[in-house]
């Protein structure tokens, strides 16, 4: 359900890293729109520029040419508080790794950014159970991340990401060390939250098991953006690629 | 911590100062850094407890000496004497103040490998704790916090014991004459002085590698490899 608004536009962007003597291009110029609403996913082999990519999308790195705009605002010329209140409200991050904070509970994970963002404790207790009940997991709100199984971590992880209303979710490999059918239930949960609340998904993955999902996917390949297609020109791709 | 600046994202027309706000109040870091201490509580307790030999060396070196100065200024000739056998010199013997000196810089050099330690096993909380939209300023108080409650207890602790050591040794060693001529005050600035120092130590020996973590980028919480 895409509508015309833009969220990201990514224009021109390259960008290379010193390795020792030599530099290498894991960006070659991409140019990228992605809408408000949409699930998308980018995919693309291990090496292929993809989590450059999306760690720009996010404002987590900065392009060495061209530009990111976030809401038509160039995350480039933001200063670093700036940063941070982009990263508090306006996306919400999930990790291949969970990433929860190992010492706090389920809940205390998820109040965290609303702490963080000035909401009062018992407003952030009150909507951080909410949010965990939405996830489904009712009756874990005080369980340590080690307590919990790796779908219920990622779910921990996806109510976090909800806490303050994003605009848009970045889900790098979310799907990365679940097994196949944990996966499939939380990517089910990703889109249907997408739905839901209108948030903009953005994953980077190479799990074909995504794509179904997806309302479009962009296909990363050697610095440069070789195919961005739409849902329904995908469907025959996947079953080439089941048969292959 | 508000500032008073609109955020590019935000409506015209929206509230600046409330909305645009990032913020960590007093109380939830001191909640954050009291949890993280608990769950490492073996390690915290290793850092503590160099602290705690470095601070009651000190605090037994200078009680010591309060109390070899509280006898020297009784003026009693056997207790002169006895001083003098145990090679009493006024004002404190230079070895023994390097020692000292020693002791601490050894303690600190360990407090900093420890807490270097701890950052590098928490990076990827530390750039989790960012992407959140943590600033720079909550990771530095985050550790401060803690250095500054693994100082309190250890310089207490040691300061205790150091003051005990003496006072005993002391007793074992002129009788009750050593708590007879010890005036109170001096031993209250001894162990006010090593508890500062301690105290002092570890937010020295915090700073550096706090620094480095609060300046941690957040890409760090996306690295897959432990």
């Amino acid at each position: 359900m895409p509508d015309s608004h833009t969220i990201v536009r990514v224009t021109g962007v390259t960008k290379s890293f010193k390795l020792g003597s030599t530099t290498v291009q894991a960006l070659k110029g991409v140019d990228l729109e992605i809408y408000a609403g949409e699930y998308l996913s980018i995919m693309g082999p291990s090496g292929s520029g993809k989590s450059t990519l999306f760690n720009m999308i996010g404002g987590l790195d900065k392009p060495t040419e061209g530009k990111v705009f976030i809401d038509e605002v160039d995350i480039a010329q933001l200063d670093a508080f700036e940063l941070a209140w982009l990263r508090n409200r306006k996306i919400g991050y999930i990790f291949q790794t969970f990433n929860l904070i190992q010492v706090m509970t389920a809940l205390e994970n998820i109040t965290l950014p609303m702490i963080f963002a000035g909401v009062h404790n018992d407003a952030a207790v009150k909507k951080g159970i909410e949010l965990l009940d939405l996830v489904g997991l009712q009756k874990r709100y005080n369980h340590k991340p080690q307590e919990l199984s790796g779908g219920q971590q990622q779910r921990v992880a996806i109510a976090r990401s909800l806490a303050n209303d994003p605009a848009i979710i970045l889900a790098d490999e979310p799907t990365g060390n679940l097994d196949l059918s944990t996966g499939e239930e939380i990517i089910k949960l990703m889109s249907a939250l997408s739905k839901e609340r209108g948030v903009t998904i953005i994953t980077a993955t190479h799990d074909y098991k995504m794509l179904n999902a997806s309302d479009r996917v962009v296909w990363i390949e050697d610095g440069l953006v070789k195919k961005v297609e739409n849902r329904d020109q995908l469907n025959i791709d996947v079953g080439c690629i089941r048969m292959a | 911590m508000s500032q008073k600046k609109r955020i590019p994202f935000q409506d015209p027309d929206s509230d600046t100062n409330i909305v645009a706000q990032v913020v960590l109040p007093f109380d939830k870091s001191l909640e954050i850094s009291i949890k993280s201490i608990k769950s490492r509580f073996l390690r915290n307790m290793v850092t503590v407890t160099s602290l705690i030999l470095a601070v009651s060396f000190l605090a037994y070196i200078l009680i010591g000496s309060d109390i070899s100065n509280g006898i020297y200024s009784s003026g009693q000739p056997d207790l002169m004497k006895m001083l003098e056998k145990s090679g009493y010199q006024v004002g404190g013997s230079a070895k023994e103040r390097w020692i000292v000196i020693l002791s601490l810089l050894v303690c600190t050099v360990g407090i900093i490998n420890a807490q270097l330690m701890a950052v590098t096993e928490r990076f990827r909380e530390i750039g989790t704790m960012k992407c959140l939209g943590a600033l720079d300023s909550f990771v530095l108080r985050l550790f401060v916090l803690e250095a500054s409650m693994q100082g309190v207890v250890g310089s207490l602790l040691g300061a205790i014991a150091g003051g005990v050591i003496a006072i005993l040794l002391g007793m074992l060693r002129f009788g009750f004459d050593a708590i007879k001529y010890l005036p109170l005050s001096d031993i209250g600035m001894s162990v006010l002085y090593s508890i500062i120092v301690g105290f002092g130590l570890s937010l020295v020996g915090v700073f550096y590698p706090a620094l480095i973590a609060a300046k941690m980028r957040p890409i760090e919480a996306m690295r897959v490899e432990e």
